[in-house]
């Protein structure tokens, strides 16, 4: 019988992984300037690698011999396990690179926890994709702190840009009862911990920018049990357009 | 509009270790922290490097081509700078 | 010293041309030559950066997470070509900025493959195929042009695009060997690819004015025409093993000749769609106007925080 509880985990890392993967990817030809135009498909590219091992392994977990793809394309909306903030749209640069930072400040933290997983492959997984985050995280916290600090129209935009996707950060750190047993067999870190140091980051990055943590703490949750917004069902539609119209083929 | 623009910057990569830092193109950043990292995204994407130095092209200095006669070919006549200037008996070996 | 007339100047670049000695940014070289390079070289760039549209609609849509990510690099290649490219303009003095507001306005040009859509997942292995393949007949002869960082630049972009058209070939082989459908696919790609693939080597030798300066200055190595003979010459027998018909009742080989023979080319459809009548001229200028409107607040804030920073230092 196939470990529920790791499958479960494993799809959500990889879920996490494709949709931002696929929502920056929207951005390749019409950046703000070239040179960022290329750091956001690298980022992208590095995301969907990610989304490749984590998927497979959540196949070969599964065991009914589902690789990378078919768990991509070939899933229906409620089956998606990513939480609620990367299904969110682009919006402006602002936007986009908010939702990056206030991902990579929780990836980047998780990774270093997951590279001691007892679980030899998420362990394997966890170090590539930890180098590749540490310099998404950098790479977005630059850009959080010029935009807060750069000009009145950029702070306005990024602060909105917090604002507005300050309410999906939550359930970054929402435990499933399943998740408990794995955090008890030493795969998974407890999230209070990633917490902590996610909390901190964002506070120094977002003291630099000048940028004020909103009053308002109402939160959202729901991707990480499948109930998704309405924007994902976009999403899929052209994620998963050719598999769907063309089905059984390989391309 | 255009003083709002983002300077040029030159970018030099060491491709190994062992090896000098070679100037491999340019390109615009507002400063030398992004700077470095665009000439990360967009330098060696193709592990071409293990160490970028960036350069703000306005603080390099070229010789003129104009004096290039006077710069450079004076020293093309000091032949005895070169060891092949000076014959060596046949016998010799490692000099 | 006194100053050289221009007769001799020219004179004395003339001779490094032919003594195939590279012409550098700060050498002297006629007026003519830096603005036939600035014109070459920012058409050039403006190509690769137009081009990441077409294939960049596909980037959501790709059938699978391999040939999403094939395809994420390869357009971020084009904007690495790009920028490349516009280095090589800056070098000879003309600004990144100005020349990109030439293309909003319509002044530049930029090939006209990119005015035409990509309407199916087998657009884009063909565009890999044939206009890259295309693309790249034309980039190994200006590896040699006698401009160095043209020419550094050229050789540069060779080296990675090399798997530009290959990855294009392998996905056509796929759809090829793959359901009827798939096959039907690729054909439909390929009948409206193959007439503006041939267009991009531009007009034949006879219209085209500028061409015989060119060579002489060696910024051309070959004549639009031979370079398009070339390419015809290496693709038919690649579209053979696909099993895809080349849309050209006369294409056929001509033992004389050693080349294959095909049928004019309609260059009325050419000039249109050069001059801003193709199926997708308005998309494309819109598509790029508005990312650089739309990122002139994320530009000049970085500016502003890079200034605020300098004064704090000197402080």
């Amino acid at each position: 019988m196939k470990n529920e509880a790791l499958y479960n985990y494993v799809l959500h890392l990889g879920d996490d992984s494709l949709i931002l993967g696929q929502r920056l990817g929207e951005w390749c030809g019409h950046g703000p300037i070239l040179e960022e135009d290329i750091a956001m498909t690298n980022i992208s590219l590095d995301l969907i690698g990610q989304a490749m091992s984590l998927l497979d392994y959540a196949g070969e977990i599964d065991g009914q011999g589902k690789d990378h793809d078919a768990l991509a394309f070939l899933r229906f909306e409620h089956e998606y396990r990513n939480v609620l903030l990367l299904e969110q749209p682009n919006g402006d640069f602002a936007n986009t690179m908010m939702r990056q930072f206030l991902f990579d400040a929780f990836r980047k933290p998780l990774y270093e926890q997951l590279v001691a997983s007892k679980d030899v492959q998420i362990s394997a997984i966890a170090e590539k994709s930890l180098k590749e985050t540490k310099y998404h995280l950098k790479h977005s916290s630059e850009w959080i702190i010029r935009l807060g600090d750069g000009t009145e129209e950029s702070h306005n935009r990024v602060q909105n840009a917090l604002d507005h996707l300050w309410r999906y950060t939550d359930e970054l750190f929402s435990e499933s009862d399943l998740d408990q047993s794995l955090v008890d067999a030493g795969i998974v870190p407890s999230m209070s911990e990633i917490k902590i140091q996610w909390a901190e980051t964002v506070r120094s990055v977002l003291e630099e920018a000048t940028l004020m943590i909103p009053t308002n703490n109402w939160q959202f949750e729901g991707g990480r049990r499948g109930v998704h917004s309405e924007h994902l069902g976009f999403l899929l539609a052209d994620l998963q357009y050719m598999q769907r119209a063309y089905p059984n083929m390989t391309w | 509009m255009s003083n709002k623009e983002w300077p040029l910057w030159e970018v030099f990569i060491r491709s190994k270790q062992g090896l000098n830092h070679k100037h491999v193109g340019s390109l615009r950043a507002p400063d030398a922290t992004l700077a470095l990292d665009n000439a990360r995204d967009v330098y060696t994407r193709r592990s071409e490097g293990i160490s970028i130095w960036v350069v703000e092209s306005n603080y390099i200095h070229a010789s003129d081509p104009s004096d290039a006669d006077s710069f450079f070919e004076p020293s093309d006549t000091k032949v005895y700078r070169h060891p092949t200037f000076y014959d060596v008996p046949d016998g010799i070996k490692h000099m | 010293m006194k100053p050289m007339d221009l007769q001799e100047l020219e004179k004395r670049f003339q001779e490094k041309i032919d003594k195939e000695i590279k012409i550098e940014p700060n050498d002297w070289m006629p007026d003519e030559y830096r603005k036939t390079l600035i014109r070459q070289i920012s058409q050039h760039a403006h190509s690769e950066i137009v081009g990441m549209l077409p294939e960049g609609n596909w980037i959501t849509r790709a059938p699978n997470l391999r040939r999403k990510a094939v395809l994420l690099a390869k357009v971020q290649d084009e904007a690495g070509h790009g920028l490349y490219l516009y280095s090589s303009v800056e070098t000879l003095g003309a600004d990144r900025e100005e020349t990109i507001d030439d293309l909003h306005s319509g002044k530049a040009k930029y090939s006209s493959i990119f005015n035409y859509p990509a309407v199916t997942w087998a657009d884009i292995g063909t565009i890999g195929w044939l206009v890259d393949g295309a693309a790249i007949m034309n980039q190994v002869a200006l590896c040699r042009c006698s401009y160095g960082p043209y020419a550094r630049g050229m050789v540069k972009i060779c080296k990675e695009e090399s798997f530009h058209q290959r990855q294009g070939f392998e996905s056509l082989v796929t759809l090829c060997n793959g359901t009827p459908t798939q096959k039907a696919m690729a054909q439909d790609a390929m009948n409206r690819f193959w007439w503006p693939a041939l267009m991009m080597f531009g007009p034949s030798d006879d219209e085209s004015p500028n061409s015989a300066q060119s060579m002489k200055w060696k910024i051309k190595r070959f004549s639009n025409d031979e370079l398009r003979q070339s390419f015809v010459d290496a693709t038919v027998p690649q579209a053979e093993i696909l099993g895809l018909t080349i849309p050209d009742p006369n294409l056929k080989w001509n033992e004389e000749t050693g080349h294959y023979d095909f049928s004019p080319i309609n260059w009325d459809e050419f000039w249109q769609v050069v001059n801003g009548n193709g199926p997708c001229n308005k998309e494309r200028i819109e598509a790029r106007t508005k990312a650089k409107e739309e990122g002139m607040w994320v530009r000049e804030a970085a500016m502003a925080y890079a200034e605020k920073r300098a004064l704090k230092k000197t402080a």
